[in-house]
């Protein structure tokens, strides 16, 4: 069984989705206060999504400096695996664990739908479950999710093999419609060890078989196996 | 210590795409400000700051904007201290 630490901060609004996601993938969940500054012997690290502070400044921003992102910045270090849904994926790229940042979708407007996203790397605490080239359904709700990177970053990512989700169309070819204007429709990326994974797009909404689509489940039971093979 | 009272300024890195400066700029067309272009949105805060001078207060807030109020991937500040 793994213990997996949900992190809520103020404006949390996915930590119970994700709590609810970890335990049907067979982990042992369990909340964190972002007051708090001990992870209580977490095998695995998730950052829900939400409006963590109101979104105030910049999405993440705020939250990056509570106090428990000392410890998972620790835990993260030492490379114990986390996982960043949404603003999440924000407060990761604000902290600095992850690569880039997430600006204003370019047409302005909120996005919520449903999208579909092709698994582009498999070697990462949160996706060893699924197999490359597989495309998913999964929904996305977010006004601030348009990946930016400079160009020396972007090539990296590229060339190594880091970007784990890409945004595609139902068929897993290239989208006919932009959905926030990331670049080179980047929908998660992962750090350079594997063990940090971070994504606009929900599994933790697509998880319980209740709703009908249980495509997002292997973010969660990948995290439970904590396979992460040498790349 | 005196109180200084600084002006930050946050903008989008030039390059990058801003799509509110590009809606605005396309609203001031529409109301006749053909003239207007290359608008960018940003971001002002201001506060005050207590310093022994006029360039510790500035350096201080330069250290905030780096910390917290911009963010390096995205964004471009400028510090100014009111006279």
């Amino acid at each position: 069984m793994r213990r997996v630490a949900v992190v809520r901060f103020p404006g949390s609004n996915c930590d119970a989705d994700t709590f609810r996601s970890a335990a049907i993938a067979g982990a042992e969940p369990y909340y964190v206060w972002h007051r708090e500054t001990d992870l209580q012997g977490a095998d695995a690290v998730m950052l829900p999504g939400g409006f963590s502070y109101g979104d105030y400044l910049r999405s993440g921003a705020i939250a990056r400096f509570s106090p428990i992102m000392a410890a998972v910045q620790k835990f993260a270090r030492e490379g114990g695996p986390v996982l960043g849904i949404c603003n999440g994926f924000q407060i990761l790229c604000e902290a600095g664990l992850l690569p880039g940042a997430l600006m204003r979708n370019s047409r302005l407007s909120f996005v919520s739908r449903p999208v579909w996203l092709r698994v582009e790397q498999t070697d990462t605490a949160f996706t060893n479950q699924y197999s490359v080239g597989q495309v998913l359904k999964m929904p996305v709700a977010h006004g601030d999710g348009r990946f930016v990177a400079d160009e020396a970053t972007r090539r990296k990512l590229e060339a190594e093999g880091r970007v784990v989700v890409r945004y595609v169309n139902r068929d897993g070819g290239s989208p006919t419609e932009e959905i926030n204007g990331s670049v080179n429709q980047i929908a998660g990326i992962v750090n350079d060890e594997g063990n940090v994974v971070g994504l606009m797009p929900h599994p933790d909404r697509a998880s319980d078989p209740a709703l009908g689509n249980t495509d997002g489940l292997g973010f969660f039971t990948s995290g439970v196996a904590g396979v992460v093979k040498e790349r | 210590m005196t109180t200084f009272r600084l002006h930050v300024r946050v903008v989008p890195r030039a390059g990058l795409l801003d799509p509110q400066g590009q809606a605005v700029e396309h609203a001031l067309s529409a109301l006749g400000f053909q003239e207007a272009s290359n608008v960018r949105i940003g971001k002002a805060i201001e506060l005050e700051v207590k310093a022994a001078n006029a360039t510790d207060a500035k350096a201080r807030a330069r250290a905030m904007c780096d910390k917290l109020l911009a963010n390096p991937v995205t964004e471009d500040y400028l510090v100014e201290v009111e006279a």
